[in-house]
């Protein structure tokens, strides 16, 4: 097949969804949904956390089987039972976590997931065609660099050339922005833009971000507890009114007041840390910072910078192969008698893989960190399973996090919920210092608002708090000292009383240019 | 759910497992349906035949701890016949040094030296893995060969009994020290033992702290570095527990069954252990009747052999057959949609 040839003629196909109903048990995720996409559309999919945006999608990708309910593509009623029926229609997916091979270059990625390739690959034709195949596209990548030395934006870049070679002329993106930064969405989003303009393909996107809905989306669907909620026009409606069908007549959480006080002594030093990444390259340089007792600790940055690395060695997942941290003003061993004693929290980036025990419950994975206190445990020995159940679903109520209950496997949670799951275990108890990295990450508004709210609560009453975020509106909102983090090292500090965006901008991407 | 899930698939395995033994002994010219009938005959037919399958059942149980205990931590160790060699060895020595003690007492001091020393054993490989980056499945693979040696040497040499020309093996423990039959059956204390053992280790597995938090890390490592468990020491302890069953079986095979260390303590239950540990999906409870099918299908072997005539390795390709099955079928659990009324599992 002549893809670019493909692209050129083949129009966009109109699809909509009537009907649908996806049952998980006693959960009705989707309920009677009907979606309606126009060749050419830029179509936004919104909702709250749980409102079934992955599962609607999941259903007409054939990841999941739909318990009612059809698709028509074309006008024409379509059974897309698998993944790869859906390829073959021309619907394609890119999910939130990267499906690249990082050992591999560009040009095999690309080739790599075609059906139908033989045994033997004429490279010398291939590479003609991708080339003509990239000359076509708005964004291009060489084809000769390996995966593994792209940055974040490139990847998901590269994974919509994926689809678009593989022939898809209907994509859907699911989050694809919480792993980018602002400008890295921003140009991806465009170049989409750019296509589905065009007439090129058609685009679902999936986001919690109104902003870049309101720039790019032409028409929105929104979902409520697996109901379709509204639908309409974005340049006819404006965002109260679609903040009002995701969330109903609820309000948002007002961001909560800030107590002026002079903060306190430092609970969280680190002196002098240096750490090394996966491939033993130095990740983090020579980093001193202090958190002081009722301050909140911006650290501003482009992802890949050493925030992983370095958040990993504070959780006890990394060792530093440089200087120490000090917590309570003594070094810190990372055991768990000192987090209980110094009552350090964490919330880490991708919460499921790094903070999570999948095949565990909800309830478990609530009680990691408490499941050897009373009266979780009778003398510290005999498990209460009963207990944890109970202390469970007190939390499941108290964060809103959508389960089916405690006792549900945490990997059918939403992504936002897990998310919840995990900022409810450790803010349950009071933290005295709290680390959190992106803690908005894949959270709908109220969420955000609410999370944003508990962390500056926590402040307020003393907490020190060191927040690593790539979103510096919310280091602008949140921090009392901002700091940027380049190279493994900070570049800048600023408080917040004299942050200016320009500077700190400027310092984000000093290391690149 | 899960448990009706594991049950089914392992019954599937196997059913396949015998049709493909079948054809097996059908191409070899035999009816497949009187080698069932022999199969069955051999193991739990009757009186005597249930006893020998008991008492082939009693090492495995223990054996297939050393395999499902670190397994549940994460680890895949398949050292239980070192383990239980070792355990052995120190089982003999020990009952060398309470010659003359109470009955009780010598064989309690007799087991709990096999146990520690299984227990060291494999901890030793936990250790390895912990503090130089050694992968566990290799050292504890060339332990075993190490553990076979090393009595190997010592039964030929510092340990002999120079009075037993027919069979190479060390000196026996005092006779007033051996352990006699259960009460009832014709099956040593050591099938006591495994029960115990193993309803134990189901306990401290599923009911206490430790359990959990060892679930924790087998589960996600990341997710335990994250909440401060002391993750060297509950390997080690795992590791420990592992090798000190399988050193317990080596002990009941000194005190209970030969008298003695020799290559009778060599005969395959150390591997036979793991084929139990992955059938019971490292539930220690499920290991109890898991060793008993085994245990009947080792007990059988002979039989099968004399009747049919079939080749010595027979029983060897039946085991072999249904760990390859029980591996495949691995890739099966959480893809059966009878069990997954939900979903299936997404990436
Ligand atoms: N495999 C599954 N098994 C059981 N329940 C599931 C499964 N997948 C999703 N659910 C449930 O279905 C509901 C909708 O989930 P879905 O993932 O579609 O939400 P979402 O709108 O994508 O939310 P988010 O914004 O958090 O990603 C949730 O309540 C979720 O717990
Ligand atoms: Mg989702």
């Amino acid at each position: 097949m002549n893809m670019v040839s493909q692209l050129a003629v083949e129009a966009p196909p109109s699809v909509s969804i009537k009907g649908l109903t996806k049952r998980f048990g006693a959960l009705t995720a989707l309920d009677d949904v009907a979606m309606e996409i126009r060749p050419g559309a830029f179509h936004a999919l919104l909702g709250e956390n749980g409102a079934g945006k992955s599962t609607l999608v999941k259903c007409l990708m054939g990841t999941y089987r739909a318990d009612a309910g059809h698709v028509l593509i074309d006008g024409q009623e379509a059974s897309i039972a698998s993944p790869r029926d859906a390829q073959r229609l021309g619907l394609g997916m890119v999910y939130q976590h990267f499906t690249l091979v990082s050992s591999m270059t560009v040009a095999e990625n690309l080739v790599q997931g075609e059906a139908g390739l033989g045994a033997i690959i004429d490279w010398p034709a291939r590479r003609e065609r991708l080339t003509a195949f990239m000359a076509d596209m708005p964004f291009r990548l060489e084809l000769d660099r390996q995966v593994s030395t792209l940055s974040a934006g490139e990847k998901q870049k590269l994974e919509i050339l994926k689809q678009l070679h593989l022939g898809s002329r209907f994509l859907v993106l699911d989050e694809p922005t919480s792993v980018l930064t602002p400008d890295e969405a921003d140009q991806i989003l465009g170049l989409m833009h750019q296509l589905t303009d065009a007439g090129r393909i058609s685009v679902v996107l999936i986001s919690h971000k109104l902003r870049e809905v309101e720039a790019y989306a032409d028409e929105v669907t929104v979902l409520r507890q697996g109901r379709l909620a509204g639908r309409g026009q974005v340049g006819s409606l404006d965002r109260s009114d679609m903040v009002r069908m995701m969330v109903g007549e609820d309000q948002l959480a007002a961001s909560a007041p800030r107590v002026t006080h002079d903060a306190g002594e430092a609970l969280l030093s680190v002196r002098g840390l240096s750490v090394e990444d996966d491939k033993g390259v130095p990740a983090v340089r020579d980093l001193t910072l202090d958190v002081r007792s009722g301050e909140i600790v911006g650290i501003a940055g482009v992802s890949g910078n050493g925030q992983t690395e370095f958040v990993e060695v504070l959780a006890g997942q990394r060792a530093e192969t440089g200087g120490h941290i000090e917590a309570g003003g003594r070094r810190y061993g990372k055991t768990r008698a000192e987090m209980r004693a110094l009552g350090i929290k964490l919330l880490p980036e991708a919460p499921l893989d790094n903070a999570c025990v999948r095949g565990m419950s909800v309830a478990e994975n609530l009680s990691l960190r408490t499941y050897d206190t009373e009266p979780m445990a009778r003398g510290g020995i005999w498990l209460n399973r009963a207990e944890m159940r109970k202390r469970a679903a007190g939390l499941i109520a108290r964060f809103h996090i959508k389960t089916q209950g405690p006792d549900a496997a945490i990997e059918t949670l939403s992504g936002g919920n897990v998310q919840r799951t995990v900022l409810a275990r450790e803010l349950s108890e009071k933290a005295r210092i709290l680390i959190v990295q992106n803690p908005c990450f894949g959270l709908d508004l109220k969420a955000v608002a609410e999370i944003r709210r508990q962390i500056v609560d926590a402040r307020n009453e003393g907490t020190a708090v060191l927040l690593i975020s790539e979103d510096l509106d919310e280091i602008l909102e949140l921090a009392d000292r901002i700091l940027v983090m380049s190279d493994g090292r900070i570049v800048y500090e600023t408080p917040r009383s004299e942050a200016d965006l320009q500077e700190i901008g400027h310092h984000m991407a000093h290391h690149e240019e | 759910m899960n448990s009706v899930e594991a049950v089914a698939i392992n019954a599937a395995a196997f059913v396949i497992t015998l049709a493909l033994f079948g054809i097996y002994v059908a191409t070899l010219g035999h009816n497949p349906l009187d080698v069932y009938y022999v199969l069955w005959l051999g193991s739990f037919a009757r009186q005597i035949s249930i006893e020998s399958t008991l008492t082939n059942a009693a090492p495995l149980m223990l054996t297939a701890l050393c395999t499902a205990i670190p397994a549940r931590a994460g680890l895949l160790v398949i050292g239980g016949e070192g383990a239980l060699v070792v355990g052995g060895v120190a089982t003999v020595l020990a009952g060398m040094l309470v010659a003359g003690a109470p009955f009780l007492v010598g064989v309690t001091f007799m087991s709990l030296a096999g146990a520690l020393a299984g227990g060291l054993w494999i901890a030793f490989a936990g250790a390895l893995r912990q503090y130089r980056g050694v992968n566990e499945t290799i050292s504890t693979l060339l332990l075993n060969y190490i553990a076979i040696a090393v009595m190997y040497h010592l039964i030929t040499g510092p340990m002999r009994d120079w009075e037993r020309v027919l069979k190479t093996s060390s000196w026996s423990i005092p006779d007033a020290l051996r352990v006699g039959a259960l009460p009832v059956i014709d099956v040593h204390w050591g099938l006591a033992a495994g029960i115990v053992v193993c309803l134990i280790l189901y306990v401290v597995m599923r009911r206490t702290t430790f359990g959990f938090g060892v679930d924790v890390l087998g589960g996600n490592p990341r997710a335990a570095q994250m909440a401060g468990l002391p993750i060297n020491r509950m390997v080690l302890i795992c590791c420990f527990m592992g090798g000190a069953a399988a050193g317990l079986a080596g002990a009941f095979e000194v005190t209970a069954v030969h008298g003695f260390a020799s290559e009778s303590l060599v005969v395959g239950f150390g591997y036979a252990g793991i084929l139990v540990a992955f059938l019971s999906r490292q539930n220690p409870a499920a290991i109890i009747f898991l060793a008993i099918i085994l245990g009947g299908v080792a007990a059988s072997g002979g039989l099968l052999q004399r009747r049919f005539d079939l080749p010595d390795a027979t029983t060897q390709v039946l085991q072999g057959l249904l760990f390859m099955i029980v591996l495949a079928s691995n890739a099966a659990y959480g893809r059966l949609n009878v069990f997954q009324p939900a979903a299936w599992r997404t990436a």
